[in-house]
């Protein structure tokens, strides 16, 4: 099965027809991302009888103060890249020109993705705290939501605080997850009593979406109950039985709801959305699509991370099933917030590679919660800027990983499943001064193991990608880890071993497809490249001392089938160990990071 | 490029929507002349409740128990009044004092009074426009300063000047009894007893250049309002408000320390109200970068400066840290003049 067929099994609201014609036609394609701090504007089209990404126009977002009209953004974004690409894209009266003209002005599609509008207060409700509750707290982790309340038999709260809370906070969602198939009905009803007493004391035109994805046999009973004083949707049940959870459905409905949310009460978000077709995405949603499909591609698992300014997305696919977890408040600007809540301050001086005062790095975190879209423009806050980022990932990793499967494949069980590639973007790690620092952040962060791609996505263009899959699967296929529009930032060999810091654990035959090889010696603590141009081929049999495991079991050597490409740094051996261990002592700790920094040579 | 905009200006119009979160009760008409503090509207934002479980109390099932309620939605009850009966025995009676506000299943939800929250006005100025059961919109004319940070009180008082200079660091031994009921403007703080001498003084007010971190929740703890203009961090108050507040010493300064919210605007500031000579304009809230602007740096190393934009170059600048940024060439009131990403800089307007 080719790509573009796989991808699209993988959309399953695509009308045939249209895909057909789709795929058979060069159809350029416009995509915004409007973001909490920044609205994009990426322009791709077919050159040369190939997909190219051709610029991108930046702009900041002006969906709330002072404008509170997302659409001005969005027009200063598209004036940049008419300037950039030369394309018209916008009539005398500023509207866009969709589909292209016969002159080559416009564009055939927009694809449109939104994160930055504030997150939906949400409310979880559930029979069970372990089970149902779970699971609708697990479908809300997957978009842009803050849950305020959490409601179940169990609990512990009397029902008069979590009605006060309700009624204080007015959620704008509500997932109720109570009930299997075939389950309790009694208990899902006094709950949804409750709620629906809370709901009847908000004002009527702030009253929230319900979403009821419980007992089936309750739906009819639970909407009529609670359509005077909300809006109900219903889907299949999350929890179908006390072991099977499914969020596929109530995903695809929560992105519905999100996008009529947003659309009804930002200025400008209707508009986009209507210039999509009614398809405006969330932009993790986006995001998880991609790393979904790159998963089925690969045939293993993969990681998408973003780290924005007021969230941070992880998208962790394993064969087609996709583990999604938006942190909507983790980020690098207000999102610090969180960090600081969460983590101790030495846990982000400890990857600060020069001394910097640890008040002077508290007060800067607390500076950019209050100006998010500021740079870093000297060397001590850019290290702060870059410490923090690997603890914001590694924050939402540690989230994340507690609903990866259990049966994914891992080298140990304290570390993240193997994934193959992984796919970065984010400001503070795609426009790091080098891509050195991009590189160390993202090993830093996310310590993978085994052998993995690891692919920098300069222009965050994935998210835009995901939403577009479903109007130009063919420019999505074509486009996806292309190494013109994706940094290939190369493979990295990264063992699981525990072994003395000096002692040799792996030797690797590189086999150049020049018909070269070479024989590198791998000690332990090491972090060490091995010559392989960018672009060119090269197969690899690794030898594994000292039981080290690069995913072929401890000790085992592994000969890999396909052949690694060479990225900037050309191959990447990160025998720093796993988990990684930072000296206790400052000067020491500094040391050993500014080696690493010397390591990767740029 | 868009460029946002912090205020600092000695005569403006200034144009505020106060509104409640929540239905409520608006207290003052159009026309109207009030002071920062009086209270514009009120509202409770957030009522207690109990329920008061019929199917429990009366042992019936939750199908039947409607039938025993003798109450309706809406209805005040007091401690020990009847609320469901079931036959002449037994009897439910309210533990509280409250109103019914739902009925369903077999409990009753009852809303105990609670104290509404007072929405002050935040600014001295004139009622320009009623919001039925929410708000109103206030304008005003005087001087106004925009600050960072604020712990969420509103105050007003006569300002007295604590600082000799930009750069003055506020303790607690330039405090002294006259200035209690006062709103005062002093420098960076970093010791918790100069705060906690403010508060022991009553101060009405306290406008800082800047805060230490650690001392964040101590300011949130304060009776009073305060404004933090720069940030967190040792950082000299920015030239332009520093001149304006120190040259309005005596005057009655309103302080409303709202904590600064990025999507819906709102942000600490201080104002004083000024006689209205005429009608100055609202100043813009957003403007592009045009060459000759005053901005202001938030960002190290020169945070809190304030200078004119010169020259906006083409292009992406390189900067110490190593990054690529779009930048602006600003000259600073010592003469010197600096290329800062422009993400650094706000106009002032």
């Amino acid at each position: 099965m080719s790509d573009q067929e796989l991808l699209q099994e993988d959309i399953q609201d695509q009308d045939a027809r249209d895909l057909e014609r789709n795929l058979n036609t060069p159809r350029s394609l416009l995509a915004i991302d409007v973001g909490s701090v920044n609205t994009r504007a990426l322009l791709f089209d077919s050159v040369e009888g190939r997909y190219r990404f051709l610029a991108a126009g930046v702009s900041p977002t002006t969906a709330g103060a002072p404008m509170f009209d997302a659409s001005e953004g969005v027009r200063y974004a598209l004036d940049t890249l008419q300037s950039i690409s030369g394309r018209v894209l916008t009539t005398a009266d500023e509207q866009l020109i969709i589909p292209s003209t016969r002159e080559g002005a416009g564009a055939d599609n927009l694809a449109s993705t939104l994160s930055g509008a504030p997150p939906l207060k949400a409310v979880a409700v559930g029979l069970l705290e372990r089970v149902s509750l779970e699971s609708a707290q697990n479908l809300l982790g997957t978009s842009y939501v803050n849950i305020i309340e959490s409601l179940s038999l169990n609990k512990g709260r009397r029902i008069e605080e979590q009605i006060n809370t309700i009624v204080k906070e007015r959620p704008e969602l509500v997932v109720i997850a109570g009930g299997t198939d075939g389950g309790a009905t009694r208990s899902v009803l006094n709950l949804v009593n409750a709620l629906g007493m809370a709901l009847s004391l908000i004002p009527a035109d702030k009253r929230p979406d319900v979403l009821y994805a419980g007992n089936r046999a309750l739906a009819d009973r639970v909407s009529s109950f609670l359509e005077p004083v909300a809006r109900v949707h219903v889907t299949p049940n999350l929890r179908p039985s006390l072991t099977d959870e499914q969020l596929g459905p109530a995903e695809t409905m929560l992105a519905d709801i999100f996008r009529r949310h947003h659309a009804s009460r930002i200025l400008g978000i209707g508009e986009l959305n209507t210039w999509s077709g009614g398809n405006l995405q969330p932009t993790a949603m986006s995001l998880g699509r991609i790393a979904r499909f790159l998963s089925i591609l690969q045939r293993k698992g993969t990681l998408a991370v973003d780290v924005g300014a007021s969230s941070t997305v992880i998208a962790a696919a394993f064969n087609g099933d996709l583990r999604l977890r938006t942190f909507a408040g983790l980020g690098m600007g207000e999102g610090l917030k969180t960090i600081l809540g969460s983590r101790k301050l030495d846990q982000i001086t400890r990857w600060l590679p020069i001394e910097v005062d640890p008040g002077y790095v508290l007060d800067y975190i607390q500076n950019k919660t209050l100006m998010p879209a500021t740079l870093p423009a000297e060397r001590e806050d850019l290290a702060i800027e870059q410490a923090l980022a690997r603890e914001v990932i590694r924050m939402a990793l540690d989230e994340a990983q507690a609903h990866f499967p259990r049966n994914a494949k891992r080298l140990h069980h304290d570390l993240l499943p193997l994934f193959d590639p992984i796919l970065v973007s984010g400001a503070v790690v795609a426009n790091a001064p080098t891509i050195a620092q991009s590189l160390l952040m993202i090993l830093d962060a996310i310590e993978p193991t085994g052998v993995q791609q690891v692919i920098l996505d300069k222009n965050n263009l994935a998210p835009a990608l995901g939403a577009a899959a479903p109007v130009n699967p063919g420019l999505v296929t074509q486009l996806l880890l292309d190494p013109i529009s994706f940094l290939n930032l190369g493979y990295v060999i990264a063992p699981v071993v525990n072994a003395r810091d000096g002692s040799p654990v792996l030797r690797i035959r590189v086999q150049y497809d020049t018909g070269h090889s070479n024989t590198v010696e791998v000690a332990m603590g090491t972090l060490q490249l091995i010559p392989l141009p960018a672009g060119r081929r090269a197969k690899l049999q690794i030898d594994c001392f000292q039981r080290a495991d690069v995913g072929a079991g401890p000790g085992r050597s592994l000969k890999l089938d396909r052949a690694v490409v060479g990225g900037p740094f050309g191959i990447v051996v990160d025998a720093r160990g796993r988990p990684l261990h930072l000296p206790g002592e400052a000067r020491a700790r500094r040391e050993t990071l500014q080696r690493w920094h010397l390591a990767l040579g740029r | 490029m868009l460029a946002p905009v912090t205020h600092i200006t000695a005569l403006a119009r200034i144009r505020r929507k106060r509104m409640l979160p929540v239905p409520g009760t608006v207290l003052v008409r159009a026309g109207q002349t009030v002071a920062a503090t009086d209270v514009v509207a009120e509202a409770v934002l957030a009522p207690q409740h109990i329920v008061i479980d019929v199917v429990r109390g009366l042992g019936v099932p939750a199908e039947r128990a409607m039938q025993f309620i003798e109450r309706e939605v809406g209805e005040d009850i007091t401690r020990g009044s009847i609320v469901a009966k079931r036959g002449m025995g037994r009897e439910l009676p309210s533990k509280v004092d409250g109103r019914i506000v739902a009925i369903s299943n077999g409990q009753i939800l009852v809303e105990v009074q609670s104290k509404p929250f007072q929405l002050m006005a935040g600014m001295p100025g004139t009622v320009s426009e009623v919001t039925a059961e929410y708000g109103v919109t206030i304008e005003g004319v005087g001087a106004w300063v925009q600050g960072l940070w604020g712990n969420g009180h509103i105050s007003s008082g006569t300002l007295v000047v604590m600082m000799e200079g930009p750069d003055d660091v506020f303790s607690k031994d330039k405090l002294d009894p006259s200035q209690r009921g006062t709103v005062m403007l002093g420098g960076y703080c970093g010791d918790r007893k100069a705060l906690e001498g403010a508060q022991e003084l009553q101060l009405r007010g306290l406008i800082l250049s800047s805060l230490a971190t650690p001392l964040i929740p101590i300011a949130r703890r304060m009776a009073f309002p305060v404004l933090v203009l720069e940030g967190f961090g040792k950082l000299p108050m920015n030239a332009a408000a520093y001149k304006l507040l120190s040259t309005n010493a005596g005057r009655e300064i309103a302080v409303d320390a709202e904590p600064f919210d990025r999507f819906s605007g709102e942000r600490p500031e201080a104002i004083i109200g000024l006689p209205a000579g005429g009608q100055p304009p609202v100043p813009l809230d957003l403007d592009t970068f045009k060459i000759g602007q005053r901005v202001r740096v938030g960002k190290a190393p020169r945070l809190a400066a304030i200078g004119s934009l010169r020259r906006l170059p083409e292009g992406l600048s390189r900067f110490n840290s190593g990054l690529r940024a779009y930048g602006a060439e600003v000259e600073f009131e010592n003469g010197e003049t600096s290329l800062v990403p422009l993400a650094n800089i706000e106009v002032i307007g």
